[in-house]
């Protein structure tokens, strides 16, 4: 406490206008590296504060997805689910989704919802998006629960490509931060990104969640490549298959046989890999050009 | 807390901060909450285009300042400035004078247009108390949240936990939350966490102004330490007590430039000065005005007696008037006037103003107009300021701050006695018997 401020080498900070291309300041990211954790942290408690069921909802959202789409989507429509139970099918890919979900809903909104505190401190704007990236991280691990429930329920034992989840999972974080970063400096100026975001989100899950990959290759073709520009596919076609591909041909429903290859779909995964980081890119290089006004339009 | 010693190693000469050449420039608008959608921009995409190609003529024929295109202010303008290390130094000047967009640069929330700054050392800033407070938080969460926020240590706030509770008496409450608190104590808890911010420069901007007076002059002591110990600070008040307590040296902002600097007693003294030198019923001078030319000039102020005749003072109880008299550059009908009355330590009395009563106003271009209000008087004798804010729709286009009220005591006769306090209250009162346990006699 005593210690002077001669002891120590001083920081030094330049203000001045930016000009160009604003590098990231990772020295700077890893600083403030504690604020952020408060700030996640911040970010869950407050979810679940003043609410009856807690942190239940995690689950229960999930459940309640899982059982009106395995009802109207395998026993009523009869869509094909790799021959997949319904519960296992589509629980596989609302987790990751729901991950996406609310990371790039929450983020989009991020710098409007912190503005008092944008235009009152100083602290590295990035953190404001990536925050609720990394909170969505505890529903995500909350709702894993219940898929390790319904595997045991269906005495299906783990294998070894469940290792490879944390991939599928990085690559859903970098999509939703980066279009997330862009959504919310954009909201910044224009805040018709509030009303667009919930909007697109619910019909990016349509395309993303209901069917199997090989179902769409079945009905589109060559266009599938198009399809395949969606990050998100690749994620939760991933998930369903890091989780279920040492199941294929293994009878879980009656005369239908588990048909998820061994082998990845490459051209899902590296196409949806190419355009998450390039969205990641875009997202963090268009907020940063649009960072040095944040304070002044918010 | 300090030994003496601290005290020789602090009186350095090393530079803390370095300002050179500072400039900020704002669009009209930007500086208020005014956000658009798609359907804004497209609306106003042709009469950007012509204004544009317009401008760029304007520019080239030299009719206009290219450095300040239309629609453009600057609020900071060449600022200089070194700070030494243990400096405590006091900014003070009229709103709109660019002390709070100096601080915002220095403390890194917005970018300057042009110039440099350096800081050499780690800055914290307090430009508002409460920052990061999140009301469904208990008191304890809130303390290490603000800390952090703040840049705080997890390690330094645990350490310092102990001492923030005590600092602001709320340790029976720590697991409540905070939106239950009273506005006093969750003032006191974020003064508290501030207080115990421990930067080497610190940058605190009229937090002093929140609280009873008691907290005030707690804070207050607490600021003194922080300056007496060697830390490099820069202080915004209007409290010109406060900014005199605190510190030694000031600088004197206007209208975006340095216009004094030097000891605090002098650039106070400077600023009463300069403060008041607005007299109604005499022309506003262009310097006065937030920004000038503006679309609706307020060039004179009447203050009117009860009888409506223009008066240099008014009497106490007796209702008076103001004149405004402003002259309009453009047409637009959604003008809006309003007038705040001031003691001469910031403490806002109340506002009178157009956007409270009337609809918005509808002047045309080159239009001369006298805008007059009559109102009760219900302050205690004494000077007082008013400022008058001009804005068309949402945006603030001029501010002029500081135009003296003087009220006198009324002499004749002794049927008004002056009463205690900022304002006359008037009450009435009856007495009547009750019983022991406070029934009314007589009751059933």
């Amino acid at each position: 406490m005593n210690q002077t401020v001669d002891d120590m080498p001083r920081e030094v900070h330049v203000i001045e206008p930016s000009r160009g291309w604003m590098h990231v300041h990772w020295r700077e990211l890893w600083q403030y590296r504690e604020l952020f954790g408060f700030l996640v942290w911040r970010d869950v408690k407050i979810k679940y504060k003043q609410t009856l069921l807690g942190a239940a909802w995690a689950v229960l959202v999930p459940l309640c997805q899982m059982v009106v789409f395995t009802v109207l989507f395998q026993r009523v429509a009869d869509f094909s689910s790799d021959g997949l139970p319904g519960p296992l099918f589509y629980i596989a890919g609302l987790l990751p989704w729901n991950y996406f979900a609310s990371s790039i809903t929450q983020a989009s909104n991020s710098m409007v919802q912190n503005a008092p505190m944008l235009t009152k401190i100083y602290f590295p704007r990035l953190m404001a998006p990536a925050t609720p990236c990394a909170a969505a991280f505890v529903d995500f691990a909350l709702a894993f629960v219940m898929l390790l429930a319904l595997t045991f329920f269906y005495g299906i034992v783990p294998g070894a490509s469940w290792l490879l989840l944390p991939v599928f999972m990085a690559l859903a974080c970098g999509a939703a931060f980066g279009a997330g970063s862009f959504l919310a400096a954009l909201n910044v100026k224009y805040r018709d990104v509030r009303h667009i975001v919930p909007f697109l989100v619910q019909l990016w899950m349509f395309l993303t969640v209901i069917t199997p990959y090989s179902a769409v290759k079945d009905a589109l073709g060559a266009w599938r490549y198009v399809y395949a520009l969606n990050p998100m596919a690749a994620v939760v076609e991933g998930t369903r298959w890091a989780l279920f591909r040492h199941l294929n041909g293994v009878e879980l429903l009656p005369g239908r046989p588990v048909a998820i290859a061994p082998g990845p779909p490459w051209d899902l995964f590296v196409l949806g890999t190419a355009v998450a980081v390039a969205m990641l890119a875009a997202g963090i290089y268009y907020f940063k050009r649009m960072e040095r006004t944040f304070a002044d339009i918010v | 807390m300090r030994n003496p010693q601290q005290w020789e190693l602090m009186s350095t000469d090393k530079i803390a901060i370095q300002v050179r050449g500072l400039g900020k420039r704002y669009r009209l608008g930007e500086t208020h909450e005014v956000y658009r959608t798609f359907r804004d921009t497209l609306a106003t995409l042709p009469a950007w285009l012509r204004n544009t190609s317009r401008e760029r003529r304007a520019a080239k024929a030299g009719g206009h300042d290219p450095e300040t295109p239309p629609g453009t202010f600057w609020a900071l303008r060449g600022i200089d400035l070194d700070v030494h290390e243990g400096d405590v130094l006091g900014i003070v000047g009229r709103n709109g004078a660019g002390k709070s967009t100096l601080l915002k640069i220095l403390a890194r929330i917005t970018e300057p247009t042009r110039g440099r700054a350096e800081i050499h050392g780690r800055i914290g800033s307090l430009l508002e108390v409460g920052t990061g407070f999140h009301l469904e938080l208990s008191g304890r969460e809130n303390i290490f949240l603000s800390g952090a926020i703040l840049g705080m240590r997890k390690a330094e706030i645990r350490r310092k936990f102990e001492a923030i509770v005590d600092f602001a008496g709320v340790d029976e409450f720590l697991d409540t939350p905070v939106k239950r608190y009273s506005n006093g104590m969750r003032v006191r808890l974020a003064f508290a966490v501030a207080a115990h911010l421990e930067p080497e420069i610190l940058i605190v901007d009229e937090v002093l102004s929140v609280g009873d007076a008691e907290f005030q002059k707690k804070c207050v002591g607490k600021m003194k330490d922080v300056a007496g110990g060697g830390r490099t600070v820069l202080f915004v008040s209007h409290n010109m007590q406060a900014v005199k307590a605190l510190c030694e040296s000031g600088i004197l902002l206007e209208r975006g430039r340095i216009v004094q600097r030097g000891p605090i007693a002098d650039v106070v003294e400077a600023y009463l000065a300069r403060a008041t030198a607005v007299e109604p019923g005499t022309l506003i001078p262009p310097e006065f005005h937030r920004r000038y030319p503006c679309d609706l000039e307020v060039f004179r102020v009447d203050v009117l007696n009860r009888h409506g005749e223009p008066a240099g003072f008014v009497l106490m109880e007796e209702p008076f008037g103001l004149r405004l008299h402003c002259r309009a550059r453009r047409s637009r009908p959604d003008y809006t006037v309003n007038v705040q009355f001031r003691r001469d330590d910031g403490l806002v009395l109340g506002t009178i103003g157009t956007s409270y009563v009337l609809d918005r106003l509808e002047m045309r271009d080159g239009g001369v107009y006298a805008l007059t209000a009559r109102l009760k008087n219900v302050f205690s004798p004494g000077q007082y300021s008013m400022d008058v804010r001009v804005a068309a729709g949402p945006e603030e286009i001029d501010f002029v701050e500081g135009i003296p009220l003087t009220v006198a005591p009324v002499t004749a006769g002794d049927e008004l006695p002056q009463r205690e306090g900022v304002v006359q209250l008037r009450s009435e009162w009856s007495l009547e018997e009750e019983d022991a346990d406070g029934a009314p006699q007589g009751g059933p």
